[in-house]
């Protein structure tokens, strides 16, 4: 750990965070999706497994995503509130990273602790298709695992799994200090 | 599986910060499985090569270039047309052998690593950007040119620039055809 501070300053550190400057092709992504994809499922033995592995990558993305989308869409205000969080999530976090808002944000009926985050074709599954022996698994496990990441660095530790429902769903279930807070 | 008819995906792009960060993710978690350098920059090299070889297609049929007759014309291919179109930058091609099969692209801004920092002391040797090299290796494959192609300087480990060199393996020949 220490060694990195005595070699030169990196460039990196210097540069101003603007807004993003270009975008990127969607096959490339989505090449690269399928080869993560690819790798994991030749590491693990159940479908279960499989989109713990996503939603871990996903993690390591949304921790990385948040401070600098913050920066970007709200300098100097941070959100306290479950309900701003998630429209946060639902709208700037969701628009900066897959290029469109998502579709619905719903509240669970007899749960104050469950949201759901819904889409009808999420950005990272445009190319997937699932064979009917694995047809539970989701690769939107991948978002789970960001979403998860994002709320838990934001202060509202949550759980996030994707389920199969009106196109796919992103359950969110927040500890009870979050809503006891609220 | 087929979509319906009439469905267009209109929205080809995504964000530079997914792509990204979804990379380093993927250098990271395969530095977690694997323990040697060697062995992360062979696992890199293998998926851009099963990326190239998919890749490949989807360049065809999105720029509509014409056959290229040269090694050169491809080099400058790669660097002014395909860079161009999935990272978004132009690296500039050099020649470097009087054989004329040896190039190298210098990389000015390389999108991949705008997130990373330096490479940690323990993964001194880890070519963070090597799926790059699969995937140009995988594509040229696939047209029927055979390359070597890595990596011979990179910023991440002290380098000035981030070069890439791609050296073709058979001898440039006269591109006509006799049937």
């Amino acid at each position: 750990m220490d060694a990195r501070f005595t070699r030169g300053k990196s460039p990196v550190l210097e540069r101003a965070l603007g807004r993003p400057r270009s975008e990127l092709s969607l096959a490339a992504f989505a090449l690269l999706f399928s080869e993560l994809v690819q790798y994991c499922q030749r590491r693990v033995a159940s479908v279960a497994e499989l989109q713990t592995r996503l939603a871990r990558l996903g993690h390591h993305v949304g921790l990385r995503a948040l401070d600098a989308l913050v920066a970007r869409e709200r300098p100097g205000r941070r959100e306290t509130k479950v309900l701003g969080v998630l429209l946060f999530v639902k709208g700037p976090l969701w628009r900066a990273l897959f290029g469109r808002e998502a579709d619905k944000l719903e509240q669970a009926n007899d749960d104050d602790r469950t949201f759901y985050v819904i889409e009808r074709e999420p950005l990272v599954n445009t190319f997937v298709s699932v064979p009917r022996e694995n047809s539970s698994l989701n690769c939107a496990a991948f978002a789970a695992g960001l979403l998860e990441a994002v709320l838990g660095a934001a202060g509202f530790p949550a759980r996030v799994s994707a389920h199969w429902h009106k196109g796919t769903t992103l359950m969110i279930k927040f500890d009870e200090a979050v809503i006891a807070r609220d | 599986m087929s979509r319906s008819p009439g469905r267009k995906q209109e929205n080809h792009k995504i964000s530079r910060e997914l792509f990204v960060l979804t990379y380093g993710a993927l250098v990271a978690q395969l530095c977690k499985d694997y323990e040697k350098d060697e062995d992360v920059n062979a696992c890199l090299d293998r998926m851009g090569y099963s990326i190239g070889i998919r890749l490949i297609d989807d360049f065809l049929a999105r720029s509509a270039v014409k056959k290229c007759r040269s090694y050169s014309e491809t080099a400058d291919m790669i660097a002014q047309v395909a860079f161009k179109m999935y990272l978004g930058v132009t690296p500039s091609v050099s020649c470097s052998s009087a054989t004329g099969n040896e190039f190298s692209l210098i990389l000015d801004k390389n999108p991949l690593v705008d997130f990373v920092e330096e490479l940690p002391a323990e993964r001194a040797s880890l070519c963070y950007c090597n799926l790059l090299c699969g995937v140009i290796r995988g594509a040229l494959e696939m047209v029927h040119l055979a390359a070597e192609v890595s990596f011979l300087q990179d910023r991440l480990k002290g380098d000035a620039v981030t070069e890439i060199g791609i050296t073709f393996l058979r001898k440039p020949e006269d591109r006509k055809h006799r049937r």
